[in-house]
């Protein structure tokens, strides 16, 4: 990559307006999120003065049109789905990524590579389409409406697959062909190369979409929306209706006022200060990593 | 890398141990008299003798694969075609389905119309009026923002530098942020504090806060996939580094950012909760820019949602968004193999001097 | 025409030459020869500041050319690069047409006239022996050319800015026999009217095409010049024991 040391910097009054004008917009973009924060800690501002972060906790329940904010059940909500979701999409991720890497002929390969690329292109929205119009007919008879913590945890699932799968992928293709070829000269089985030589090599990277993965369940918001139930309560079993952070926002952002609304900005600034520790964590070990 | 082709080799080398080939070279059974291979590398095998035989040798080999190892294969096998053929499988469902629900209701005045009927009937044209209307003010945006971004990354800052560091972390970061959050901010900053109100405006800038980390990614991407070469070339002619990155960089980076381009077109058109609370529900015709304005993903969610029977008009209009994002997946893909084709087509092969 | 004066090029805590005094004659070719990794080409770079390019690079010493000092600040890069031309060990012209190629630079240099741009284009062409095999196509894409045609392309875009100087790092090293003697063939017939300081590896050529040579060879982890003067004598008598046994093939 080509830099200029200080003494020849800009010859050219070209060069400098370019400098400047890139440069700006740089640190423009850089400050975006900068902006988000901030707003959002102003919104939130007369809810943790006038509210207090400890009844989120010891409120009764979710009422806010009669003052009572216990965010628990959403809290608790999107923790079920984003968890649970995880535990659909990272067999079938890492199972794809393997296929992909290791099982499938080369043509096959790239079908599936493309068909799974296709199914990250898919909008949350035509994913909650199909649970509403599809799934939730069919888990009907489980119990409930069919919408529930089951059908949002599955669609969700399915959603966040491609992202495991094709990081996983990624990651696996960079394991030197050395390595697999050292292992299976010395006679091991495919799958033995894959799970204890393939699969670690490509830990870093897998671990990373994995990260990737959690944070897009966790911010995920309209297929739950179309297919949680959205009753802000705890859970009784895997068939009740529940609310998570993002969904709660999404359904009372429209009439809420004052302190409900700076309540509903908390809840968006938790679920932002957990995404940005996450990948701060993640840029700091990969940074690590780099030396 | 390893790809399937170089992959696909152990496993042949696996299956044919179970064939007479291999056992037939039994040149380290005990040293002696091998089938086929020459007498002197026997000799010098029983030589080595006793060290030889202390490790696994060949013919004790056939105890490892017993049938165990042989079902734990088929068995891992099974599990990883499963699951690819899973995923594969849902994809098809999710399309035909949606296809097969919506495709009645589909049709050229579909698209032309306007709406009736809360959306039960008519067309969509103003919706995607709507939707075209800021995706134009997302990419008026995004466009220049993120190109000046990424000729600032790649050019104007040395690689390690702090500053550098901090635009790509905050953009991670932004990258990952979501999108109801995104609605939160656009609610509060465009339509409040900059007094937009519900409007394409606010929508679209929005949307470009969140197309912005992939489009200056593949930017990046693309202004660093240009050989140094052609830098150095043109540093040698004493060319300014404006006119080298407008118009040699650039341009041949161009498929390059044509596919940023298309990626950050398909994330914005397909995002919803952002666009709730910045540029509205109101389903008329917008007159300007600053007239709310309901995107097509808005539409589909409002339909399923709000609006009982709505559902067959949902997954009409879920037909033309997904039959849109395929049109861009394609080009996309079409414009990423460009790339790949046009690096790399120097004809040294040639050998006219 | 360029002379250097104890040039030393240093990247970060790496020094890649050391010491460096040559003196080159106006209009003569000269050839710098050595092994791998003794900071030839690092030299070479340093004499139209392209070591500027690299971030961690850092120049002690003083290079004159025409007797000026390159460093001076009155005179920037863009300039010295004008007169300075360099020609690169891998052809790199620009994935555009040819006749693009040998305008862009004209171009920003401030040369505009369409008719002037033709007739540039033809002449340097011409000299590279390009003209014939090109005239009827010079829409066409650089990069359908062959190596040895594109090498000749390079050499033809840095001639057309009418440098003093030349400097080429071993640009026959990628071309194969026939495209490398038709270059060198161009180089020798630049003899005299320009400048030419030619880093290569090929002792042959050196002894071939070279008014003068200079010998680099790794001392104390850094490249220096162990000898240097007139070619003949440098290769029929060698002062130095270690350039006699590397220009007569014992060392390599």
């Amino acid at each position: 990559m080509t830099s200029s040391s200080p003494n020849t910097l800009f010859p050219f009054n070209a060069d400098r307006w370019l400098a400047f004008v890139t440069r700006t917009c740089a640190l423009f973009s850089a400050i975006i999120v900068l902006l988000v924060v901030t707003f959002l800690a102003l919104e939130s501002w007369p809810a943790i003065q006038h509210v207090g972060f400890g009844r989120f906790v010891t409120d009764a329940s979710w009422h806010p049109l009669s003052g009572l904010f216990n965010l628990i059940p959403m809290i608790v909500g999107t923790a079920l789905t984003t968890i649970g979701s995880l535990f659909i999409a990272v067999p079938l991720g890492i199972g794809s990524a393997v296929f992909g890497c290791f099982y499938a002929p080369p043509r096959l390969a790239g079908f599936h590579r493309r068909s799974v690329e296709l199914l990250a292109g898919v909008p949350s929205v035509v994913f909650g389409l199909w649970g509403l119009v599809v799934l939730v007919p069919l888990l009907a008879p489980l119990g409930g409406s069919g919408q529930s913590l089951f059908a949002a945890t599955l669609v969700l699932g399915l959603m966040i697959v491609p992202t495991i799968a094709l990081t996983s992928q990624s990651a696996l293709q960079a394991v030197p062909s050395q390595l697999i070829s050292g292992a299976a000269a010395l006679g091991l089985q495919r799958w033995v190369i894959v799970w204890r030589i393939a699969l670690p090599a490509g830990k870093s990277g897998i671990k990373t979409g994995l990260l990737l993965a959690t944070c897009r369940a966790m911010g995920e918001t309209m297929a739950v929306l179309m297919l949680a139930g959205n009753v802000a309560k705890m859970p009784d079993s895997i068939v009740s209706p529940i609310r998570t952070l993002t969904t709660n926002v999404a359904l009372e952002m429209g009439y809420a006022t004052s302190e409900h609304r700076a309540i509903l900005f908390v809840s968006g600034l938790v679920l932002m200060s957990v995404v940005c520790i996450v990948i701060l964590l993640m840029d700091f070990a990969g940074g690590w990593k780099n030396g | 890398m390893a790809d399937a082709d170089s992959v696909v080799q152990p496993q042949v080398v696996c299956a044919s141990s179970t064939s007479s080939s291999m056992g037939d070279r039994a040149t380290f059974r005990d040293g002696t008299v091998s089938r086929d291979g020459p007498m002197s590398r026997g000799a010098a095998m029983s030589r080595a003798g006793a060290t030889f035989r202390d490790r696994a040798t060949f013919r004790d080999s056939a105890k490892f694969r017993t049938v165990g190892v042989r079902v734990k294969e088929s068995v891992a096998t099974a599990i990883v075609w499963a699951a690819a053929g899973l995923i594969v499988a849902v994809l098809g469902w999710i399309l035909a389905d949606i296809f097969l629900k919506g495709v009645s209701e589909v049709s050229l005045s579909y698209l032309w119309n306007d709406m009736e009927d809360a959306g039960r009937g008519g067309g969509i044209l103003p919706i995607i009026v709507s939707t075209l209307a800021i995706l134009m003010v997302t990419l008026a945006t995004s466009i220049p923002l993120s190109l000046a971004t990424a000729i600032a990354l790649t050019e104007h800052t040395r690689d390690l530098s702090t500053a550098g560091r901090l635009v790509r972390r905050s953009l991670d970061v932004l990258a990952a942020v979501p999108s109801i959050v995104f609605g939160l901010f656009g609610n509060a900053f465009f339509c409040i504090v900059l007094g937009l109100g519900y409007s394409i405006w606010s929508g679209g800038f929005t949307l470009a806060c969140m197309a912005l980390p992939i489009m200056i990614r593949t930017t990046e991407q693309a202004i660093r996939a240009v050989p140094d070469e052609y830098r150095y070339a043109s540093a040698a002619l004493g060319m300014s580094r404006s006119t080298t990155m407008f118009r040699i960089i650039l341009p041949a980076a161009a498929p390059g950012l044509a596919a940023g381009l298309v990626l950050g077109i398909g994330r914005a058109l397909a995002e919803t909760a952002a666009l709730i609370f910045t540029s509205g529900y109101v389903t008329r015709m917008p007159e300007s820019l600053s007239d709310s304005g309901r995107a097509l993903s808005v539409h589909i969610y409002d339909l399923a949602m709000n609006v009982p029977g709505g559902n067959a008009r949902s997954c009409a209009a879920a037909i033309v968004l997904v039959a849109l994002l395929l049109m861009l997946n394609l080009l996309s893909a079409m414009l990423t193999r460009y790339v790949g084709q046009k690096t790399g087509t120097s004809m040294f092969e040639r050998n006219d001097g | 025409m360029i002379r250097t004066e104890k040039l030393s090029v240093h990247y970060g805590a790496f020094t890649a030459v050391r010491n460096a005094s040559l003196s080159v004659k106006q209009g003569s070719i000269t050839a710098i020869v050595g092994p791998s990794g003794c900071g030839k080409s690092s030299f070479l770079s340093a004499l139209n500041r392209m070591t500027d390019l690299i971030p961690s690079a850092r120049i002690t010493g003083k290079v004159m050319i025409d007797c000026c000092d390159i460093h001076d600040q009155c005179r920037s890069p863009a300039e010295l690069r004008r007169c300075v031309g360099m020609i690169f060990q891998k052809p790199n012209p620009f994935p555009m047409s040819i006749r693009r190629n040998i305008e862009l630079a004209l171009r920003e240099h401030g040369t505009r006239d369409r008719a002037e741009l033709k007739s540039i284009t033809e002449r340097v062409l011409t000299d590279v022996g390009l003209w014939e095999e090109v005239c009827d196509r010079l829409d066409m894409p650089a990069l359908q050319l062959s190596g040895g045609q594109q090498q000749r392309l390079c050499i033809a875009r840095a001639l057309a800015l009418q440098p003093q100087v030349l400097l080429m790092d071993e640009p026959c090293s990628a071309l194969d026999p026939i495209a490398s003697a038709k270059v060198e063939s161009l180089i020798t017939s630049l003899r005299g009217r320009y400048t030419i300081v030619i880093v290569t590896h090929n002792l042959a050529q050196a002894r071939r095409i070279g008014d003068d040579l200079a010998v680099f060879w790794v001392n104390k982890g850094a490249g220096e010049i162990i000898e240097q003067g007139p070619a003949e004598d440098v290769f029929e008598t060698p002062s130095h024991s270690i350039s006699a046994a590397y220009l007569s093939g014992t060392r390599g």
